[in-house]
């Protein structure tokens, strides 16, 4: 059997903190996860849930204070790794004083290409990330996005097998996310594994075949966008209009919100075909029910005020 | 295909010199000729003395200037920066990084030092003295300066690792006043009845590098010949010095967790 394309295990991380660095502070916590060989896989959390951390242990900038992780079977302390993995720092930031062909180029370097196949990679790559014109700015001129393009041509300029990608989206005006999101997929066609932490939801949902989501450090749930919503209590939303002259049901009424001449009215799943027996009795044309699914925000969202509560209550008690 | 070292080096080679670091050159070169004006209408019979002792001394100010200054940066900058992030991830390991970082900024003082020796040769070859076979000292100087900088890099380096550029540049440049006076401060130390403090000079004394060894501009000044042996001990000495502070620079750097 393959190897997963990523497995952490149990990974943890603890920063020193306060003035005499003698506490510590957790960043990451015990984190386990697996995924698979071409998968695309979000992680989600908002600012200081331990995305970037988990990232680095990844790549081998900051060691875990416990637990281990491999990539294709290799352990992350190996060299030998990073042949087959591409990495987008968050904010990426370069050596400003070279264009950007020559960046590429450099990193180019690394590997073993020859002369003429770094060159023609280098091109490739360039009009990849629609930088083939401005291959000889120096970087010190290129805006927040065109640094985040140069920063993906990077990670993804020798063909690694799985692209790590720290909010790849970020500081990109639309057409630049499309074309991400088109870089993305088109990773995914190739058979290649691309995990990439946001906070931007709509593009996980719309790019990841699964999605992990973290906050304060701890994994909140893994599973497909659709799966991960599913868990929760589902509503249903029903679009009506009231018959003239005739009086709605007082449950309904309550629950109602008029638009214009229609209603709509949200119940519980449980509730739906009694209160559709409660419409039709009243002579109310049903125009549309929808299942009302928690869209990932609401869900993410929910997590992250759980987890404040907690956190508040800990240091409450800790009083 | 180049090794790994060898293109970290040749960029930080590139970077001093798009930083335009060897601006510094046209400052000496300005200095030179104006020394060689002044000294051909002052001095009699002693040129040679002033623009050799001038020229020298300033090779090495400039160059222990370049060497702290850059080298205390070299890590820092790229940890800052966050430049060393995305480079990392390639397979690169952390000494096969620092040890190109330090080739980088070698490379840039021995192409500054060679110009400026060049220079130094324009400015005698101004005031109309032909060269001599003694003047070969003048390059065996200008050669043990860049092995005094190659230490001073490596030290700034080792500093650059885990310490903010002001207090690398501290450190270093303490280490390197220390190194001047070695000799002086173990003969202080001798001199005393005070056991303690003789052992603390004792310990300065082999655990800084001894620079005292490598200042030669005096003797080339005056035209004198320089011991084989001296070159041979000299260039030893900086190598086992360098390959350890190198050595300890990467065990450090290894486990330092990037912010």
């Amino acid at each position: 059997m393959n190897a997963p394309a990523i497995e952490i295990l149990g990974l943890t991380k603890d920063y020193p903190a306060g003035f005499w660095r003698k506490r510590m502070r957790r960043s990451l916590d015990h984190l386990t996860l697996r995924v698979e060989e071409g998968e695309v896989f979000g992680f989600l959390g908002p600012n200081g849930a331990g995305k970037t951390t988990t990232l680095k242990l990844l790549m081998g900038l900051i060691f875990p204070t416990e637990g281990t992780a491999q990539i294709r079977g290799m352990s992350i302390d190996d060299a030998g790794m990073h042949r087959e993995i591409g990495y987008l720092p968050e904010q990426p930031y370069f050596y400003d004083y070279l264009t950007a062909r020559e960046l590429l180029d450099y990193y180019a370097r690394f590997f073993d290409y020859s002369a003429v196949e770094r060159r023609e990679r280098v091109e490739r790559f360039l009009g990849m990330v629609g930088l083939a014109t401005a291959g000889d700015v120096q970087l010190r001129k290129f805006s927040k996005g065109m640094l985040q393009r140069a920063g993906i041509a990077q990670a993804i300029l020798h063909d690694p097998q799985v692209i790590f990608l720290d909010e790849p989206m970020s500081g990109l005006d639309p057409v630049g996310r499309r074309e991400v999101r088109d870089i993305i997929l088109d990773l995914k066609q190739k058979g290649r594994t691309v995990f990439f932490s946001t906070h931007i939801l709509p593009d996980a949902e719309m790019l990841c075949d699964r999605v992990a989501v973290l906050v304060g450090g701890k994994l909140q749930g893994v599973g497909a966008p659709g799966e991960i919503v599913s868990v929760e209590v589902q509503s249903m939303e029903i679009l009506f209009e009231g018959r003239v002259g005739r009086v709605l049901p007082a449950n309904v009424a309550a629950r109602a919100t008029q638009l214009g001449a229609r209603y709509r009215v949200e119940v519980p799943e449980a509730e739906l075909y009694a209160t559709l027996e409660q419409l039709r009795g009243c002579d109310a044309r049903i125009l549309s029910v929808t299942p009302l699914r928690p869209t990932l925000e609401e869900y993410f969202l929910r997590l992250v005020g759980r987890e404040q509560a907690q956190s508040h209550a800990v240091e409450v008690a800790a009083r | 295909m180049s090794s790994i070292p060898e293109v970290v080096a040749i960029n930080t080679f590139r970077e001093a010199v798009r930083d335009r670091v060897l601006y510094n050159l046209v400052f000496f070169a300005l200095m030179m000729i104006g020394a060689a004006i002044l000294v051909g209408q002052i001095s009699i019979g002693i040129e040679r003395l002033v623009i050799i002792n001038l020229g020298l001394s300033a090779i090495s100010i400039f160059g222990l200037l370049m060497a702290v200054f850059i080298g205390v940066g070299l890590v820092y900058k790229e940890i800052e920066k966050r430049t060393l992030y995305s480079l990392l991830a390639k397979p690169i390991r952390r000494w096969q990084f620092l040890t190109g970082k330090y080739a980088g900024l070698l490379l840039t003082l021995t192409v500054n030092t060679a110009l400026m020796t060049l220079g130094l040769g324009a400015a005698l070859f101004y005031v109309g003295r032909p060269l001599i076979r003694a003047d070969a000292s003048i390059l065996v100087a200008a050669y043990f300066i860049l092995l005094e900088l190659a230490l001073v890099t490596a030290i700034a380096l080792f500093f650059s690792c885990f310490s903010s550029p002001m207090l690398s540049a501290l450190f270093t440049l303490g280490i390197y006043i220390t190194g001047v006076f070695a000799q002086d401060i173990r003969a202080f130390g001798d001199l005393t009845h005070n056991g303690p403090l003789r052992a603390t000079t004792r310990i300065l004394y082999y655990l800084v590098p001894n620079f005292h060894n490598f200042n030669v501009i005096a003797l080339a000044a005056h035209g004198e010949a320089i011991a084989l042996s001296l070159v041979l001990q000299n260039t030893l000495y900086a190598l086992l010095y360098v390959a350890l502070v190198l050595i300890a620079s990467s065990a450090v750097f290894s486990r330092r967790n990037l912010k």
